[in-house]
């Protein structure tokens, strides 16, 4: 299933009565692999829950082209959510398919089935019993992406899917980022760190209020617009990208003839 | 005796589940809100129709739903903080139903505050099965959005899944399972029952399911010892059964299989 285009025409959206972000205009293609990158308070995350529907616009809008029912997956930050709720691991993940079955119906066994895979490709198959308020940062976080894998959703928002996670889990979450772009779908994360960006996200939005830059990573990230946004290169954190997988799908990526 | 028996059992089937997603919502305090919430319906009710259970109970439900949006629409619109909002609201529906229950002539005011469980006549013991039998296939059909709702409110929303919706379900649920108490344990008990055994329970069980079956256990053991104390020592009903509650509960806390001060003082690792 080929994902919608997402448009945003003169979108502007504000935060507790301060403006976030104003007039952005542009669009992510179908299958496009954005990174969302700017300063702390550049409407990042608020940009990522309007897309998601979860904040109303206070003028311009969003279009999805096609219209689809459920074409949008969001991974929120993890304070986001509850993580003392008494509930498995497994259960989490298997409220993925709460677009599918809703309130009232039942799991059928292939959706079992996608749950149990799910698991198994976040690494997480023998701790699916345990409650999720006693997994590590790493392993809740590694619990969301499974969630996200089993709503299967064409269109996938992740806001700061790395953030403090171990160094392996955020290398095994890239490469099923990377394996996402790689089955055709649209990806955009809001991240911190620009050397990963560079790396391996072939399109950026630099946003600082607006968008200072949109396009092809390398022409995103010069020093001016580094500059103009008023982020720091200093300031990130590299990622290492040290393991086997990771550094093999990121230079598969970087051989592919640019989009 | 026996009415007063199967009336608790009523409640403990009702209330403790509902309790404990209150626990888990950490909105805890709303229960209090909502038991001294109703009092002004009661008082209402009783000035319409007399000391009918059927007018006091409705007049119960419909203050304990207004109070309950009212609590949750000052806390949206002003920003504040909630605990304070619901205090003030709490606060005041308890002076002005004991305000409109004095003014009233023949309505022994002490009944209606603490209850009288071992007077408990057929009516008020079909009221409580009611309950029952409401909330618990009603706890039933919210179970999977309302813990969604609870987990990961933007998850719900984002996927149109109407989040408003399943809480103000589950506080009607609330509602009519504190009035369903009012009867037996009076409205200054009513929640007793209610949230001892489900703040107990997260010390017997690490799952959702064992939490809401461990807290029923605990009602139905507190509402036989209560009224077992109740009978052989002569202390009124109502208190005797929220303090069996609360004993329950400092033993679940001291020496439960789960986060006790046991278990802390043993360190010993926690698995499931």
């Amino acid at each position: 299933m080929r994902p919608p285009a997402i448009r945003v025409e003169a979108l502007t959206l504000s935060y507790d009565g301060q403006a976030a972000v104003s007039g952005l205009s542009g669009s992510f293609a179908p299958g496009s692999l954005t990174a969302i990158a700017g300063p702390n308070g550049a409407g990042k995350t608020t940009l990522l829950r309007a897309l998601a529907g979860l904040h109303r616009p206070d003028a311009g809008r969003i279009r999805i082209d096609p219209p689809a029912k459920h074409p949008i997956a969001l991974l929120p930050q993890a304070s986001q959510l509850d993580r003392g709720f008494p509930i498995s691991c497994m259960e989490m993940v298997a409220l993925g398919h709460w677009v599918r079955i809703g309130a009232f119906r039942g799991q059928t066994a292939a959706m079992h089935e996608a749950v149990r895979a799910a698991l198994d490709a976040v690494g997480l198959t023998q701790l699916a019993a345990r409650p999720v308020g006693s997994l590590s940062a790493g392993q809740f976080q590694r619990a969301l992406f499974a969630r996200m894998i089993v709503q299967d959703a064409p269109v996938l928002l992740l806001d700061e899917p790395f953030n403090a996670v171990d160094e392996r889990t955020a290398a095994d979450l890239l490469d099923l980022v990377l394996g996402w772009h790689a089955a055709g779908k649209t990806v955009i994360a809001v991240l911190h760190d620009l050397r990963l960006i560079e790396r391996a996200f072939p399109e950026t939005l630099l946003l600082a209020g607006t968008a200072i830059a949109w396009g092809p990573t390398p022409a995103c990230l010069t020093p001016a617009n580094i500059r103009r946004a008023g982020v720091g290169m200093q300031a990130w954190e590299e990622l290492p990208l040290d393991r086997a997988p990771a550094r093999q799908a990121v230079a598969a990526l970087q051989r592919r003839p640019a989009a | 005796m026996r009415r007063a028996l199967a009336g608790c059992i009523a409640l403990s089937l009702a209330g403790p589940p509902l309790g404990v997603f209150l626990v888990l919502r950490r909105m805890s305090l709303m229960s209090d809100v909502l038991q001294h919430g109703i009092l002004p319906g009661i008082a209402l009710g009783a000035m319409a129709a007399g000391l009918s259970f059927w007018a006091m109970g409705l007049g119960g439900v419909l203050a304990g739903l207004c109070v309950a949006m009212l609590a949750g629409w000052l806390t949206r619109a002003t920003g504040g903080r909630e605990d304070s909002q619901l205090a003030g609201v709490y606060l005041l529906a308890l002076a002005l139903g004991v305000a409109m229950l004095s003014a009233q002539r023949g309505v022994d005011l002490s009944n209606l505050l603490f209850g009288s469980v071992l007077a408990v006549d057929d009516t008020a013991l079909l009221c409580m099965a009611g309950v029952a039998c409401v909330a618990l296939p009603g706890l039933a059909l919210i179970w999977r959005p309302l813990i969604l709702e609870s987990l990961d409110p933007g998850f719900l929303a984002a996927n149109g899944g109407r989040g408003g919706l399943w809480h103000l379900a589950f506080l009607a649920l609330v509602v009519l399972s504190v009035v369903g108490g009012f009867a037996a344990l009076g409205t200054l008990m009513s929640v007793g029952l209610m949230m001892l055994p489900a703040i107990a329970a997260r010390h017997f069980s690490a799952t959702l399911a064992g939490q809401v079956r461990a807290s029923v256990v605990l009602a139905i053991l507190a509402s036989v010892l209560g009224l077992l104390g109740s009978y052989h020592l002569d202390l009124p009903a109502g208190p005797a059964i929220v303090l069996s509650a609360g004993g329950l509960w400092a033993i679940g806390l001291a020496l439960g299989p789960r986060e006790s001060l046991l278990r802390r003082l043993r360190r010993v690792p926690e698995f499931g």
